[in-house]
């Protein structure tokens, strides 16, 4: 396959960046989109140019470090990771557009990175159960239903990747903090902390700068893991419950 | 031919291990250590490299006993480290199936599985343990896998015959790292963690023989600084990568360990790597990783090749009688559940008799017909379904409908930085834990064991080995940048870097990764031989000179360079690699992951050697190619007495 | 609650809920004109003299008026607010436009505007006289309705407010459910009917009138 990449350029968080348009011929449709990138790269580097910056680790659609928004949507065409993305899902001579995740709370490193850790922010808001090392009580001790079980993992499954910021229209962290926020909620395990713990986190989701929920879904149609926008409402239940009740640490 | 040689020094022993019965050394060895007054602990500074299930964990466990916790991580932020790929499960001795299991059955089941190359001690503790993660994950809100009445499902894994497995659909790993990545993050809120994402180690500072800090490189600014310590823990992972491709994450590397091993801290048993037998095989000379097939699917595919060579029909069209279930035919009674290193070695006789299926013969079937006619395709869907459509994703084939291809790939490290009872290096101050240590596998892992190692490390036996050493150890003097070692420990740093930036060469990083990945897949691979090794061993430093040599990175040090991260990474893999072969070469035995093919039995299984082999190899470093020293630790068996394993 | 955007949205979506409340009576009231002058009239005189002899003339609807003066300041506050703060949060734009990802976003924020100087225009037609055409009679309310329909631009206005009412109610009803919780899987199929359903008996009520003025049905 033959391509054209137009791939947002800037050398670090000052520079200003621009869109660079690039040719690239023998791509085969079993790679992956990053592989792709990767043979663009080599000739990069090669021909004594900057090699194109993204983040990616895995690369088995698990770890969620792979951010690029291709031709307009996060992740691409196909829901699923940048990485797990294969070249079968264009066609020759396509146009490629690939651009960094854009939100005010992830300012561009350099290219198509950019920085993430207000997701971290947010767990270390109140993402989690304090239960320290070794004060567990035996694990049978409280049975779970498996209803229960089954939707907390559904919602324990988010890879932190930040498509759902990326695909917002408001740069909106709500399907990420909604997802935490209900995995530990929905369980018997996180019930004690469960009004202080999304108070805590949306707090701080607003404080590093998200835009508001307008339930536009886009969020939900590119998550790669399908954590639905139910959750979002969920998580408005929890809030709603949680400053009735006046829950606060 | 030239190639390096070695020395056999003093032998190294475990100093630490209580004597007495197996199952109370632990309990011994707790109540012998000393502890550090909780008031003193914020005094204590620990840094920990690596933020995966070992890292998180212990940084964690170590900010809520109250000491001041400086951790790394490459990844830009901790829940992505590697553990997070884990997918199949964690063992534990529950016996919530009442099928017989025990801790003294998980730990013969380990040292066996392991091919008797582990030591007793730590096996029975990392037992004993097993049971306490399972409590400790639960009640941090990991969603393990439930059966209606709301208690916990457990499935079985290769190399064992009970249902010990704990898992949380094909994501284990995934939900047991966030468990410790949150409880890092109350940590890092309560300020009791400094954490540094985007920032790698790439030395040790090592002050009057103890550990004291690290040097590290912020990968955002290109910033050298160094950070100082009481001790120094290093969780950050295997080395699989020196083989370019296995399914370890891109950017996992051996950097951390490598520089621990030139300051001083022994290197054990490099040549025994874990080679996964259900991987997708690669589809062409692009492939920049492997993606594993979780071994679950091992418990209802059934593995098979046509009976004749070179029959190209479509799956589907050989017939029953055509069909060689291999593994159902050579082991009976495991079956598809053998153990990992004796699946890959099987699957690669029968693709080196010319029988494999698929692109270039590199693959046998995972057939899941049966199954979906036995238990139906929902039920089938409802256990696998997301590996199907992993699977589906990359190679675009329906797996409900054509059996899955699948080929080994290098999946695990057992080998690692040499460590004692309480984990620690050969440089006092400095620990090893998970992965990145070589203590509990042997010489082959069994499934699902690595994460409870991990957690086991880090919740549990580092948190109280570690008090020991702060205890024994009062605080000296702060080490401050001034002083020669950390100097020179900078400098060495810096001028390696420059280095890499100056040769300005004509080959790219990734191609010197390539050519030795490749090179030590064919001749440090699932199968060795002395001809091989000593190939590889007199191209290694060709390899290095012409890397120093031609090397190209383009950009400066002073900001984000992911080309000048990677040729760095490749310089201590061109180091560690030799170490491999080494250690491969003078092991003329075969045991778990390393076969050397002059050491098989008469039905052609792998044949230890145990009145020659039964030691762990600890590799002191001398300097890059010239001879390392041997320092060989005894295993003593006590408990599970070395006999051939057999899983016929 | 303010200070949260997930409290504010809840304030907008109570707010919101308030306003429909009101519509439905609204367009109810406004079908009456079909059955003539005294019948129309007399509902108008009604929602003046409702609760007495325990309330004075006009208290009602005095309270009502508060409530949704209230709940439109409420509403268009926080509305404001957050969109500001939503494009701050977004600061630059994807060059590879994608259409259709914030249909719902830019029709809520324009449907809001057009429908905020829709209000006013109203009043003024309607409630004070000020910009009505053909001369204003306080205390009749059906020849000021047949008037004010007696003119394209009034026609036009009216309608094409009304359209954006129904493509707000569409997504707001739902979205507010959402905002308060009250969604979920299970209801969402239910929730998604009822707001289209709402949207339609709403604007086709409402625009019932002008249609009737202008096919002579309502003279």
């Amino acid at each position: 396959m033959r391509l054209t990449l137009r791939v947002w350029r800037q050398r670090n968080a000052a520079d200003e960046g621009a869109m660079s348009t690039y040719q690239v011929d023998g791509i085969s449709p079993d790679m992956s989109f990053l592989e792709m990138l990767d043979t663009l790269n080599e000739r990069l580097i090669l021909e004594g140019e900057d090699p194109i910056a993204f983040d990616h680790d895995c690369r088995e659609g698990i770890c969620g470090a792979c951010s690029l928004v291709i031709n307009g949507d996060a992740h691409g065409p196909e829901r699923t990771t940048t990485c797990q993305l294969h070249m079968r899902s264009f066609r020759d001579g396509d146009v490629i557009d690939v651009e960094p995740w854009r939100a005010a709370a992830f300012p561009v490193v350099k290219d198509l990175v950019v920085d993430r850790s207000a997701f971290d922010r947010i767990i270390q808001a109140g993402g989690y159960i304090t239960a320290p090392t070794g004060a567990a009580p035996e694990a049978h001790a409280t049975p779970v239903p498996k209803p229960d079980a089954d939707r907390a993992f559904e919602h324990a499954e988010c890879i932190g990747c930040g498509a759902c910021v990326a695909a917002c229209p408001n740069g909106a962290a709500m399907l990420f903090t909604s997802a935490k926020v209900n995995h530990l909620n929905v369980l018997p395990q996180g019930a004690p902390e469960r009004g202080t713990r999304v108070l805590d986190m949306v707090e701080r989701m607003d404080a590093e700068g998200f835009g508001g929920c307008t339930l536009a879904g886009e969020c939900a149609t590119v998550c790669p893991k399908g954590i639905p926008l139910s959750s979002i409402t969920d998580m408005n239940r929890e809030w709603l419950r949680a400053t009735a009740k006046g829950a606060r640490r | 031919m030239s190639y390096i040689r070695y020395t056999t020094g003093e032998p190294v022993a475990d100093t630490k291990a209580p004597s007495g019965p197996v199952h109370e050394r632990w309990d011994r060895r707790r109540f012998e250590a000393k502890l550090v007054n909780p008031a003193n602990r914020r005094k204590h500074t620990v840094i920990v490299v690596g933020t995966g299930l070992a890292g998180g964990s212990a940084g964690a466990t170590l900010a809520e006993q109250g000491y001041r916790v400086v951790q790394f991580c490459f990844q830009d932020s901790p829940r992505r480290a590697h553990s997070v790929a884990a997918q199949g499960g964690i063992n534990a001795a529950k016996n919530y199936r009442n099928d017989g299991d025990s801790i003294h059955r998980l730990f013969y089941d380990t040292v066996k599985g392991g091919d008797f190359r582990a030591r007793e001690s730590n096996v029975h503790r990392l037992a004993q343990i097993s049971v306490e993660i399972i409590d400790q994950c639960v009640a941090q809100g990991v969603p393990f896998a439930r059966e209606y009445g709301g208690l916990l499902d457990n499935r079985s894994f290769g190399g064992v015959q009970v249902s010990r497995t704990f898992y949380a659909r094909g994501q284990t790993g995934q939900q047991l790292l966030l468990g410790a990545y949150q409880a890092l993050s109350r940590q890092v809120a309560a300020g009791n963690i400094e954490l540094h994402p985007r920032t790698e180690m790439l030395d040790l500072i090592v002050v009057d023989g103890r550990a004291r800090g690290i040097v590290a490189r912020d990968l955002v600014t290109g910033r050298i600084d160094t950070y100082f310590a009481d001790a120094v823990v290093l969780a950050t992972g295997g080395y699989g990568n020196v083989f370019h491709l296995s399914t370890n994450a891109m950017n996992s590397n051996a950097t951390a360990v490598w520089r621990a091993h030139r300051r001083g801290a022994h290197f054990a048993n490099p040549c025994f790597t874990q080679i996964h037998p259900t991987c997708i095989p690669r589809t062409g000379d692009h492939q920049s990783k492997l993606t594993l097939m979780s071994e679950s699917l091992r418990n209802d595919g059934r593995i098979w090749v046509p009976k004749a060579r070179g029959d190209d029909r479509s799956p589907n069209e050989i017939p029953e009688e055509e069909r060689d279930y291999y593994l159902e035919r050579v082991y009976p009674s495991f079956g598809n559940l053998v153990p990992r290193d004796i699946a890959s070695r099987a699957a690669k006789n029968v693709c080196d008799e010319g029988r494999g299926v698929g692109p270039g013969g590199q693959g046998v079937y995972l057939d899941f017909a049966d199954a979906i006619r036995r238990m139906g395709r929902r039920k089938v869907e409802e256990k696998y379904g997301n590996l199907f459509e992993m699977y589906e994703r990359i190679t675009a084939e329906n797996p409900y409908e054509v059996p899955m291809r699948i080929y080994p790939a290098v999946h695990y490290t057992m080998g690692g930085l040499w460590v004692d009872y309480d984990l620690q290096t050969t440089v006092p101050g400095l620990f090893a834990i998970g992965e990145a240590n070589f203590s509990d596998h042997g010489a082959n892992r069994l499934g699902a064991s690595a994460l409870m190692q991990g957690l086991a490390d880090g919740y549990f036996v580092l948190p109280a080995t570690l008090n020991d050493y702060l205890a024994r150890n009062p605080r000296e003097e702060d080490v401050t940048a001034g002083h020669p070692a950390v100097r020179e420990a900078v400098a060495a740093t810096r001028e390696r870097l420059e280095r890499l930036l100056a040769v300005d060469g004509d080959r790219t990083p990734d191609s010197f990764h390539r050519e030795l990945g490749e090179l030590m897949w064919e001749f440090c691979g699932m199968a060795r031989d002395e001809a091989g090794l000593l190939e590889a061993l007199e191209r290694i430093p060709r390899i290095r000179e012409e890397f120093w040599r031609r090397i190209k990175v383009p950009g400066t040090g002073e900001e984000f360079n992911q080309s000048l991260e990677k040729a760095n990474r490749i310089v201590d893999y061109l180091e560690l690699a030799e170490l491999m072969c080494l250690d491969a070469l003078h092991r003329t035995e075969s045991c778990g992951g390393h076969f050397r093919e002059e050491s098989r039995t008469p039905e052609g299984e792998a044949a230890r050697k145990d009145d020659e082999f039964s030691y762990a190899a600890a590799w002191e470093f001398t300097g890059t190619g010239t001879a390392p020293v041997l320092h060989k630790e005894d295993l003593v068996f006590e408990y599970v007495h070395p006999t051939q394993r057999s899983y016929a | 609650m303010w200070d949260s955007t997930v409290g504010k949205k809840a304030v907008m979506a109570a707010s919101g809920l308030i306003m429909l409340l009101y519509l439905v009576a609204h367009m109810i009231g406004n079908l009456k004109v079909f059955f003539g002058p005294g019948e129309f009239n007399a509902y108008g005189h009604w929602i003046r003299t409702v609760g007495e002899p325990f309330m004075h003339y006009g208290w009602t609807l005095w309270i009502i008026r508060v409530v949704l003066v209230a709940a439109v300041v409420a509403h268009a506050t926080a509305a404001y607010q957050l969109s500001r703060r939503d494009i701050r949060a977004r600061p630059a734009k994807y060059v590879h436009k994608k259409r259709g990802s914030d249909y719902a976003t830019r029709t809520m924020r324009w449907g809001g505007v057009i429908l905020g100087l829709f209000i006013v225009w109203h009043i003024l037609d309607l409630t004070t006289g000020h910009v009505h055409t053909g001369g204003f009679q306080e205390g009749r309310p059906y020849q000021n309705v047949v008037d004010s329909f007696s003119t394209w631009y009034g026609n036009v206005i009216y309608i094409v407010a009304m359209l954006a009412l129904g493509l707000h109610i569409r997504h707001g009803f739902w979205s507010a459910a959402q905002t308060l919780g009250a969604g979920g899987r299970a209801r969402d199929r239910f929730l998604k009917a009822a707001a289209n359903l709402l949207a339609l008996l709403l604007t086709a009520g409402f625009v019932a009138v002008p249609v009737g003025v202008m096919t002579g049905v309502v003279s």
